[in-house]
């Protein structure tokens, strides 16, 4: 599903924030990636969206690597990965179902069907207040829902959240992470970045990737399948 | 303000139209006058006639005869009448008139017909208004580039205006973009939006100076009466070209910043 050969990435200004990292992560599973502010947690997961590209080794999701995939061909990796953040990047203005709507009008659902799929998809992540409620008037946890909803769009194989709490209150917390598990028990893998080790402690039968100044502190769990 | 840059293109043009007529009316009198002695053959002016005649730039070639020479005076210069009546001798030489096809009126022409007629010993000399013809045709060269330069100049102003106002929508809708290429949107469907909207906004600009254009040209014939319109394809071809401009403009501004997302 997601596998790293050997990966390094350096920026020119900040040096090496990956080195020589190896890891997988197996379909349908739910894995932690954690480590300090600045240990390359973001840049795991950019790396995974191919929103960069690794100046060192190699990295295949689903099948696309980054060595070959070309720039006109990024869509389709991108379609099978939703991305949620820790500060939602919803699009102000709009209500909770145009922010859904959005995400399946740019990749081409049928017009008809997107108001009824964004409906849904607000419904499945347990988004309680009006469709038509603008993003500024929700909650925090509420917010992120609208997000995760937004990340499902395209019903990817694989869910990047990157310190998707990072901005809720407790109760919000524990009701995110109950949905990334429901969203996990359906089938997809969930990749979830975090320096809250009270939120890996509640889940302790999830695998947890850990990094430090960019290498792997536990090499033999990153590379368990 | 693209409209505006387009507008001073659309000025360029009429004025350069203008004055391409100007000096196609006096490119039309462009001609070498070859002046045969009196003491010639006409069998030695046939030949002549016939040897100019025989070269691939001339159109035409007329003799006129002394008298046909004084006839002319008489009638264009009335004001000399008399004295042309009360002289005895004829003092006007005959001439072959040589005309040029419209295509080599060039100074350089007129000056290789008139060497060669010169190579005959009867003729006295032959004459195309060589200093005023050739500034002429520096004044034509000389305007129509000053026309072009500033012309494409104008006309990479109005792009650059066009490219600057893409990239300020751009900038405006970046988020909008960046959620576009987060859930997978093709690079197509992001850029065709705003190459619509360049290629609309350099098409409403030139609408826009070929209005006023017009509108200028009304203006100045009521000063100038025999002020001509530009042609209709000039037009297309400022509108198609002012498309075009904006949704190159857009091209880049997109793709420059696609690269950074």
């Amino acid at each position: 599903m997601i596998k790293f050969t050997r990966v390094s990435k350096e920026y020119p200004q900040r040096g090496y924030a990956l080195r020589d990292v190896s890891l997988y992560v197996n379909k349908s599973e739910f894995v932690f990636l954690t480590g300090h502010s600045g240990s390359g947690k973001s840049t795991t997961m950019r790396l995974i969206h191919m929103s960069d590209l690794p100046s060192a080794g190699e990295i295949n999701v689903n099948g696309y690597s980054s060595n070959r995939v070309t720039r006109r061909d990024l869509w389709k990796v991108r379609r099978l990965i939703g991305m949620v953040f820790q500060d939602f990047r919803l699009l102000p203005g709009r209500t909770a179902l145009e922010n859904v709507a959005f995400a399946l009008e740019v990749t081409g659902a049928p017009r008809k069907a997107i108001s009824g799929r964004a409906k849904r998809l607000l419904a499945q992540v347990g988004f309680t207040p009006e469709p038509s409620a603008v993003v500024e008037q929700l909650s925090g946890g509420e917010r992120q829902r609208v997000a995760i909803a937004r990340a499902l769009a395209n019903d990817p194989d694989i869910l990047l959240a990157d310190e998707p709490t990072g901005n809720l209150d407790e109760h919000a917390t524990r009701e995110i992470l109950d949905l990334f598990q429901d969203i996990n028990k359906n089938g997809t893998s969930v990749l979830i970045a975090t320096h809250d080790t009270h939120l890996i402690g509640r889940h302790p039968n999830a695998r947890v990737i850990e990094l430090d100044q960019g290498r792997l502190v536990n090499a033999a769990q990153a590379e368990a399948s | 303000m693209v409209g505006l840059s387009l507008y001073v293109v659309g000025l360029f043009s009429l004025v350069t139209y203008n004055l391409q007529i100007a000096l196609s009316t006096i490119e039309e009198r462009v001609e070498i006058v070859v002046y045969i002695r009196d003491n010639a053959d006409q069998s030695e002016i046939d030949a002549l006639r016939a040897e100019l005649m025989a070269f691939d730039e001339v159109a035409g070639a007329n003799h006129l005869s002394k008298s046909d020479a004084l006839e002319r005076a008489q009638r264009d210069l009335p004001e000399f009448g008399q004295l042309f009546l009360e002289s005895e001798a004829n003092p006007l030489p005959q001439s072959i008139e040589v005309a040029l096809k419209p295509e080599n009126r060039t100074p350089e022409v007129a000056a290789k017909i008139s060497q060669a007629a010169q190579d005959y010993p009867f003729v006295e000399d032959a004459l195309y208004g060589e200093e005023w013809v050739d500034q002429l045709f520096a004044l034509r060269r000389i305007g129509f580039a000053i026309a072009a330069a500033l012309g494409a100049v104008f006309a990479m102003v109005a792009a650059l205006m066009i490219g600057l106002a893409l990239r300020i929508a751009i900038f405006a809708r970046r988020e909008e973009i960046y959620i576009m290429r987060l859930v997978g949107a093709r690079s197509g469907f992001i850029r065709g939006p705003f190459l619509l909207e360049g290629a609309l906004a350099g098409l409403a600009g030139g609408t826009l100076a070929a209005g006023l254009t017009y509108v200028s040209y009304r203006g100045l014939s009521i000063y100038m009466s025999d002020a001509a319109w530009i042609p209709f394809n000039w037009v297309a071809i400022g509108l198609i070209a002012g498309s075009l401009f904006g949704a190159i403009s857009s091209a880049v501004a997109i793709h420059r910043h696609l690269q950074e997302v």
